[in-house]
């Protein structure tokens, strides 16, 4: 039961902070935090991807045989060049791949 | 775009970001026996939350026998960049009903945010955005699920899913979302600021650096971008 509790405590928190400022409909930001906010999902992003490249497994790895910042840097190339979401993703996804198979990182 | 259209479509933009979620569901159902859970309380768990890194959070500290209070307050934490999203989204969900926006903001994930702000971020004349927001979040929902009662059901006997590096897809997709908003300055600037600072503060606990990166890569760009039309002013 106490578990239970905890689940929907954590249910509450989660919910209550998504829905933060969804649940203003009229509030209106004043300017300099609009101009903020559009710099949220550029912020955010590369500081997930960042160090998903150089510290896949939690340490630095600039080395040669990191399949996450070769293919990483790949996929930056090909979304500056031909700005292509699926592109990107299939170049990325196919060098990471058969990176990670000549390096023998695959489990096959 | 019809309702269906932008419904299918989010859950097809999102499917990259699904499929690197599928070990981590399988990983957090195998392991929350661990912490204690029943079966139904991990399902529960995962129905309930959505919120993956908060529930592996949670795991590990409940496993380290840790008070219930830590767990909620830490829970807390670790989903504060969802306020982010949240004050990012509110511009355009808004105008709909809280019928909407309630489910909307409870399926508002990392995953969901990245190709949802890149929809909205198009500006054509579609009414129904949101559908394609309730089509990424259910996509990310159900497969969240489904990948947790695998987790829970064959538990250790699921081959080694995480060696793969399904996670991978995530990197290139949202790299695929952030490098062509970088087009001025500042927000070349912005990003390689929140690079800077997540990877000096990679080793705070509970997605700390997370925020201490978004706020920096916000407050740089907005600098930037306040010097410059400041300075177009000076010489106009």
């Amino acid at each position: 039961m106490d578990t239970w509790l905890l689940i929907l405590g954590m249910l509450v928190i989660t919910f209550l902070t998504r829905y933060s400022f969804f649940a203003w409909p009229r509030l209106r930001f004043p300017h300099l935090v609009e101009q903020g906010l559009h710099y949220v999902p550029v912020a955010v992003l590369t500081a997930i991807v960042v160090p998903g490249m150089l510290m896949p497994t939690g340490e630095w790895a600039l080395r040669w045989d990191n399949a996450y910042l070769l293919a990483g840097v790949l996929a930056i190339v090909i979304a500056a060049l031909t700005r292509h979401l699926l592109a990107t993703i299939a170049g990325g996804l196919v060098a990471f791949f058969l990176l990670r198979w000549a390096f023998g990182q695959l489990p096959i | 775009m019809s309702r269906s259209h932008e419904f299918l479509n989010g859950a097809r933009d999102i499917l990259p970001l699904v499929v690197g979620a599928v070990p981590f569901g399988i990983i957090f159902g195998t392991l929350a026996s661990g912490a204690g859970l029943s079966p139904w309380q991990t399902m529960g768990m995962s129905a309930l939350v959505f919120a993956g890194s908060a529930q592996f959070i949670a795991i590990t500290l409940l496993a380290g026998g840790v008070g219930a209070l830590v767990v909620l307050l830490t829970t807390f934490v670790v989903n504060l960049r969802h306020a982010l999203y949240s004050a990012s989204m509110q511009p355009f969900v808004r105008h709909l009903p809280a019928h909407w926006r309630m489910p909307l903001a409870f399926w508002l994930t990392d995953e969901a945010y990245a190709v949802i702000q890149h929809r909205y971020a198009r500006e054509d004349d579609s009414r129904y955005k949101h559908w394609f927001f309730l089509g990424a979040g259910l996509a990310m929902y159900l497969n969240w699920q489904a990948s947790t009662a695998v987790g829970i059901a064959f538990g250790r006997a699921v081959p080694d899913l995480a060696s793969w590096g399904l996670d991978f897809a995530m990197i290139a997709t949202f790299i695929g979302i952030a490098v062509p908003m970088m087009r001025t300055r500042p927000q070349v600037a912005s990003a390689a600021v929140a690079a800077l600072v997540a990877l000096a503060t990679w080793s705070w606990p509970y997605k700390l650096g997370l925020i201490a990166a978004a706020i920096g890569g916000i407050v740089v760009g907005v600098w930037l971008e306040r010097r410059a039309s400041a300075e177009k002013g000076a010489l106009a």
